[in-house]
């Protein structure tokens, strides 16, 4: 029973951590209509920053906090001069663009920071809790990502700002004519993306070790989640998340293995796309064909 | 003249749909635009915010802002009410209202809250429910208190009787007068309701395939008989 | 981003004859073109060659399901995999002939294909994406499940051979291998061309660019697309097979989500709904990392994925469009 408690509280931890990479998903997603598939590379390469600086002995937070900082300019900067320009061209060229920023960030970060494994320091007490229940990795990166999402739940629905942003994912020709910035309304959008993104590869980095391709599986999760949650709706895809990471620790478990868990996140995907495609929480879905 | 318009173009593929129009809006009052369907006032609207591709030369009392991104034009004191009311459907009233407000800075923001409450009492009633739920009428003085909550200089109004039932569009033009009256803003209003229109104007233009055929004082197009005969219809 | 695409029928037959010599002389280059490399290539070079054909009808599977119909897949590489499995378990477990694989692999990808198509399908544009990328994330996994180890050979894999050349022919196992492929691949480009030519060809091209309307016309879009979906699943597993042939080896590490994006990036870089692209596609993917890889491990995706961005940005019609505007510069 303990161990059954046990793997519902470390798949809380993971599910956070695809809550997390869903939102930054999510976010993109509604303002554009575009899944980002170079979120879960784009984390990776920001954690490698956050290493780096850890290991030039900068203290953890401090890293922490700079690295969401150059990972929100990276978003921006990749808004800016990669998607702005393709505004308007067809999906295929979309996600012909971010396969591209796949390629480019996953083996940039192989040349810069080489492939071998590396262990990644957790801020946090390392070792069992409560008699076993919990590791302090896992409390602590609980709590950094509720902390997280809760902040950003704040930004949208009390800020200015966010009021903006969302006005300018929701309808940007309206968003236009109130006077709403909405091109950078969009950047601001990606660099919290990636800002978010690079959190969630911090606070996983010390469970599964850093390595180039350190996200991709995570990223077949935020999709799952995302998915499970409906993909337009940020608070489903939280939800998802933390649905998707539980039923992963579980099945992986008891059901099918570790050896399938990638699997798992494929059968769920296609599972939702045919009983609910809008997801659990999502508004019914327009087929963009 | 706060707004003066000269050779307008404007299109949205490559033919033109405005084929060089001059018109003037001044401070203060109603100029009214009015014309059949697809003679080109929605479009005029969209080409004055630069929602659209234009040549020509459009300035705001006296600087240019012909070529200007919307934003920046919305930002130099030009609301539009726009054709389709462009409600933010997912946001609640209050946060339709707040973007309204939200390239200001200044103090007065409460105090406008305040008189949009007053000229629209159910918008108050309404605050904290979803827009997408709003009557057509609803919406539609939720686009106006939207469009005067930027505090323009110059109001675009696309329509406002669109869809609308007669007693709505009273209430609604009633609060067009007071708008009008009251406050330092100059009306450009497009309508095909050109009775409706001509009451509350001083000046009128009338479109037809994106040319101006008659201009002048609203008061003297309402009692030419010929041009009330041939273009207006009534 | 396709203008050659329903031209040509029209135009072939109100041709005179003068232009058709023009296209045998053409003709010949090519068949010289292909038939050179028997010759003069050492025969690691016309091993890579043989790859480069079968890549290049592994895109044109791509080309045709994404190019042609307009449903992106990111998870090709999966329908090379099965193919390429079927074809070495064939060969390994039961000691079949080669050749009797290939028909068996593009039938066998071709169930798979429309078994994964159709949940994403009636959906379109990015869950087909989304879904696709995912499965082709999970293949590896799939492939070294413990439960069907017996047949995969799970992390090891399975070891195929070459076949000789058969009735004698003097050729070595490489030059018949290339021989082979590229026959297969002329027929297959053919059978495309002539599908894409065709009214159902017409009809795909129509479900891409106005669903909605094709379907008010009375096309069963649904069923087009499943179905477009399992041909080029087929044609890409058909691929897969010939490369377990080529490589002797399959292994769950060479179908990588890479594998599945190099496809991609081929498909842009050749032509995005064109038959001939893919081959300058399989060229592509075959000879540019070779080149990359002299300067780093991590150049190759790089440089790859540069590429392909600035094909987006700069030559959306891949090579194959480039021609086509060279080829009518020429004609003025």
């Amino acid at each position: 029973m303990n161990g059954f408690l046990h793997q519902v509280i470390a798949g809380i931890a993971t599910g956070g951590i695809y809550a997390s990479v869903a939102l930054a998903l999510v976010m993109i997603y509604q303002a554009t209509h575009h899944v980002n598939f170079a979120q879960g590379e784009m984390a990776t390469f920001s954690t490698y920053i956050a290493l780096t600086l850890v290991q030039a002995g900068w203290p953890f937070w401090l890293a922490f906090v700079a690295t969401i900082g150059i990972s929100f300019c990276i978003g921006v900067l990749i808004e800016r001069v990669l998607m702005r320009p393709m505004d308007k061209a067809p999906v295929l060229t979309h996600v012909g663009l971010f396969i591209g920023l796949v390629l480019v960030i996953s083996n940039l970060t192989g040349w810069v920071f080489d492939y071998t494994v590396k262990p990644f320091p957790s801020p946090f007490h390392d070792g069992p809790l409560f008699g076993g229940l919990v590791t302090g990795h896992e409390l602590g990166s609980t709590a950094v990502t509720l902390v997280v999402l809760g902040l950003v739940y704040l930004f949208f629905r009390y800020t200015r700002l966010g009021l903006a942003m969302r006005a300018a994912a929701f309808n940007p020709a309206s968003a236009r004519l109130v006077g709403v910035r909405v091109g950078w309304m969009l950047a601001l959008g990606w660099g919290l993306a990636s800002g978010i993104g690079a959190i969630a590869g911090i606070m996983v980095a010390p469970v599964v070790f850093l390595e180039p391709n350190m996200m991709l599986g995570i990223l077949l999760y935020a999709f799952a989640g995302a998915l499970l949650g409906g993909i337009d709706n940020p608070g489903g895809a939280v939800i998802g998340g933390f649905a998707v990471g539980v039923i992963e620790n579980l099945g992986g478990t008891y059901v099918v293995g570790t050896e399938l868990k990638l699997t798992m996140a494929l059968v769920i995907i296609i599972g939702v796309l045919l009983v609910r495609p809008a997801g659990l929480f999502g508004r019914v879905v327009l087929s963009r064909v | 003249m706060l707004l003066e318009v000269n050779g307008l173009k404007a299109g949205y593929g490559p033919t033109w749909v405005l084929h060089g129009i001059d018109f003037a809006v001044a401070e203060g009052g109603v100029t009214a635009l009015l014309g059949a369907n697809g003679a080109g006032k929605t479009t005029t609207l969209r080409a004055v915010c630069g929602m659209i591709r234009t040549e020509g030369s459009i300035t705001l009392a006296g600087k240019p802002i012909q070529g200007k991104a919307t934003e920046d034009i919305v930002r130099l004191g030009v609301a539009h009410v726009p054709d389709g009311r462009g409600t933010f459907m997912e946001l609640t009233v209050e946060e339709n209202m707040k973007l309204g407000a939200i390239t200001r800075h200044d103090k007065g923001v409460a105090a406008d809250f305040e008189r949009m409450f007053e000229l629209f009492p159910r918008l108050k009633q309404r605050y904290r429910q979803q827009a997408g739920t709003l009557s057509g009428g609803e919406q539609q003085m939720l686009a106006i208190a939207r469009a005067l909550l930027l505090r323009p200089r110059l109001l675009l109004m696309d329509e406002p009787s669109f869809g609308l039932a007669p007693l709505i569009v009273q209430e609604i033009f009633g609060i067009m007068a007071r708008v009008r009256d009251e406050q330092q803003v100059a009306i450009l209003l497009v309508e095909q309701n050109a009775n409706l229109a001509l009451e509350i104007a001083d000046t009128a233009y009338l479109l037809e395939t994106g040319r101006i055929v008659v201009s002048g004082p609203a008061a003297d197009i309402r009692q030419d008989e010929s041009v009330r005969r041939s273009y207006l219809g009534y | 981003m396709a203008s050659e695409t329903t031209t040509p029928t029209v135009l072939a037959s109100a041709r005179p004859a003068r232009p058709a010599l023009r296209y045998a002389g053409l003709l010949w280059a090519i068949g010289i073109a292909l038939l050179l490399p028997l010759f003069t290539a050492e025969s690691y070079r016309l091993f890579q060659l043989t790859l480069a054909a079968i890549y290049a009808i592994a895109i044109l599977g791509l080309n045709l399901v994404t190019g042609y119909n307009g449903q992106i897949s990111l998870g090709h590489g999966a329908f090379y995999a099965v193919g390429a499995y079927v074809a070495a378990i064939m060969m390994d477990k039961f000691g079949l002939p080669y050749w009797s694989t290939l028909p068996s692999a593009a039938v066998v990808c071709g169930l798979v294909g429309y078994g994964i198509g159709f949940p994403a399908l009636r959906l379109g544009g990015l869950y087909l994406a989304l879904t696709t990328f995912s499965l082709a994330v999970a293949v590896p996994q799939i492939l070294k499940y413990k439960g069907i180890e017996e047949w995969t050979g799970g992390v090891q894999g399975v070891l195929v051979f070459k076949p000789d050349a058969p009735f004698g022919l003097p050729l070595s196992n490489d030059q018949y291998l290339y021989l082979l492929t590229v026959a297969i691949a002329l027929g297959v480009f053919l059978l495309a061309r002539n599908l894409m030519a065709s009214r159902i060809g017409r009809a795909i091209m129509a479900i891409r660019d106005h669903g909605l309307a094709a379907e008010a016309m009375g096309m069963d879009a649904a069923r087009l697309k499943t179905s477009t979906f399992a041909v080029s699943a087929g044609i890409t597993g058909l691929a897969g097979a010939l490369s377990a042939i080529a490589v002797e080896f399959v292994s769950p590490d060479s179908f990588q989500v890479a594998l599945s994006i190099t496809l991609f990036v081929g498909m842009v870089v050749g032509g995005v709904a064109s038959i001939i692209g893919p081959a300058f596609g399989g060229l592509f993917v075959v000879f540019v990392p070779n080149l990359a890889e002299e300067v780093s491990k991590a150049a190759p995706g790089v440089i790859y994925g540069i590429i392909l961005i600035a094909f987006l940005f700069v030559l959306p019609g891949g090579v194959a469009g480039l021609l086509r505007r060279l080829a009518a510069r020429l004609h003025r």
